[in-house]
């Protein structure tokens, strides 16, 4: 599996891209969800809620286990993607792209966000 | 289990390995949890067929001329009873009655000297128990038993597909075996013993083979399979398929705390039978406490939302708890989370109003229903 290079990453294995306006995309790594399996119902943060770096923030089942959902920074919820509520297979089969959890307005980001390279050195122990 | 011994390894490893199988550590054994999506597994099982490495459970010979009486003293069934050529679901019970496991007692043949040959099946987690339990209860029986935990590889066919695969790899008569039946085969060129049995609540066969064929019967079985959509599964799903067919799983459903009465399986208990049983006088008065007064009744629970239910979490009504999951899935036929659950007699009937599971703080509302979730049609 490869990580997107243009992202970021959070050693709790969620995916952070770059902010366009101030607002940035979230979502779960490929390695993530293959840990995971098949993910089964998603439950994001709310629109207009804040949300602290590192802090749980939602949580996604699986066929056998339900797992935590951190932010891996601090801010505004703007969106959530109403694709994975309905359908949250798509965590599965689209981790980096149709897959992704919400968007959130960057106040504060923490300085130890892995580059795709480090996740990768990070995942691979 | 602790994490410093050693994790046991089926013939088929290398096999699971080749085909990227997530793996996990299951009653000490490394097996496949899954290899790809274990929805479509399951729904492979459902409408077409899955392959399953079993060879993680347990089987312990018994022969002799008193085989059939011991068993039947070692066991709450009548063993005695099953003819040649058939298999029982039972349990082995404690003197309290408390379930050490539940089983399944193949009767193998009967010699013209009078001798008979039984194979019992335990759970991969209990086969030790289960081993010591029965070598301790042979004394005084003209009657051995055998750990033969290594003699053999199981390997199960499980789906609508089934037979016609199996079909096409053997000679042996399978319209003629029955549900609960085994008889001793040649598939694909090696020699099994071909059961009629599973834990998917489809029909299918389980193949026990030496485990130096396991791999070359494998092989066959996918490539039979390949035209009608086989695929190899994992434990995952096979727990999701045993969930909605309303089977009991040891150490969730059954545990020594609770007799076969207490899990609403009181019909595996023969008190008629000739001879006295291990267990006999507490599980005579369990089965009057679970007639007269029962304490918590073994129900299904379906969700109204999405959340699911995991095994030990609060059944709820009224904010009081009334029970706790002992098993919980996402149930992939049903497109819902089921989960099974022991709750207080009062709110056991289907349809009771205002029950509802705790999940991690929530009550999440759930509908109360009989077991099975799943039925096939036959």
């Amino acid at each position: 599996m490869s990580n997107p290079q243009q992202l970021r990453y959070s050693k709790e294995h969620e995916w952070l891209s770059t902010a366009e306006d101030g607002v940035s995309t979230v979502g779960i790594t490929e390695f993530a969800a293959n840990a995971l399996g098949d993910v089964v119902y998603a439950q994001l943060p709310e629109v207009g809620s804040t949300v602290t770096a590192g802090d749980t923030c939602g949580e996604l089942e699986s066929t056998k286990s339900v797992s935590d959902l951190y932010s891996p920074v601090t801010g505004e919820i703007t969106e959530i993607n109403e694709d994975v509520v309905n359908d949250p297979a798509l965590v599965n089969s689209a981790p980096f792209e149709g897959g992704w959890l919400f968007k959130v307005r960057v106040t504060e980001e923490p300085a130890d966000l892995l580059s795709a390279d480090e996740y990768a050195a990070h995942t691979a122990g | 289990m602790s994490s410093t011994e050693e994790l046991r390894h089926t013939a088929l490893d290398a096999t699971h390995r080749s085909l990227g199988a997530t793996m996990t550590d299951f009653a000490g054994w490394d097996m496949p949890l899954r290899y790809g999506s274990e929805r479509d597994e399951h729904n492979a099982v459902r409408t077409r067929a899955g392959l399953f490495d079993l060879s993680h459970m347990g089987e312990i010979t018994v022969t002799g001329p008193q085989a059939a009486a011991f068993l039947n003293h070692a066991l709450v069934g009548n063993i005695a009873s099953v003819g040649v050529g058939r298999a029982r679901y039972t349990m082995i019970c404690q003197a309290d009655g408390g379930i050490l496991d539940d089983l399944i007692v193949y009767r193998l043949a009967d010699t013209e000297a009078g001798s008979s040959h039984y194979m019992v099946v335990a759970n991969a987690s209990n086969a030790q128990v289960v081993l010591d339990a029965l070598t301790e209860r042979v004394a005084g029986f003209d009657a051995e038993v055998r750990d033969d935990r290594d003699a053999y590889a199981l390997i199960a066919v499980q789906g609508p597909e089934s037979p016609g695969i199996l079909k096409s790899l053997t000679d042996a008569d399978l319209d003629g075996l029955k549900y609960y039946a085994g008889l001793p085969g040649t598939v694909a060129g090696v020699p099994a013993l071909i059961a009629r049995t599973g834990y998917t609540g489809e029909d299918g066969f389980e193949l026990f083979v030496k485990p130096e064929h396991a791999v070359e019967l494998w092989q066959a079985l996918t490539k039979a399979g390949e035209g009608v959509g086989l695929v190899p599964c994992g434990l995952s799903c096979r727990d999701t398929l045993r969930l909605e067919a309303g089977m009991p799983l040891y150490g969730n459903e059954l545990s020594t705390s609770l007799t076969p009465f207490d899990a609403g399986l009181g019909r595996v208990v023969k008190f008629d039978k000739e001879g006295d049983f291990v267990g006999r006088e507490a599980l005579a008065a369990a089965a009057a406490r679970a007639s007269e007064n029962p304490p918590r009744v073994l129900v299904g629970l379906v969700a109204e939302g999405r959340r699911v239910p995991r095994a030990g979490y609060p059944v709820v009504a009224g904010g009081e708890v009334i029970g706790e999951v002992t098993s919980g899935a996402p149930s992939p036929t049903l497109g819902k989370p089921i989960a099974m659950a022991y709750v207080d007699a009062a709110h056991s009937a289907p349809g009771t109003a205002g029950v509802g599971v705790d999940i991690r703080g929530s009550h999440e509302p759930y509908e109360v229903v009989a077991l099975p979730f799943y039925k096939r049609q036959k």
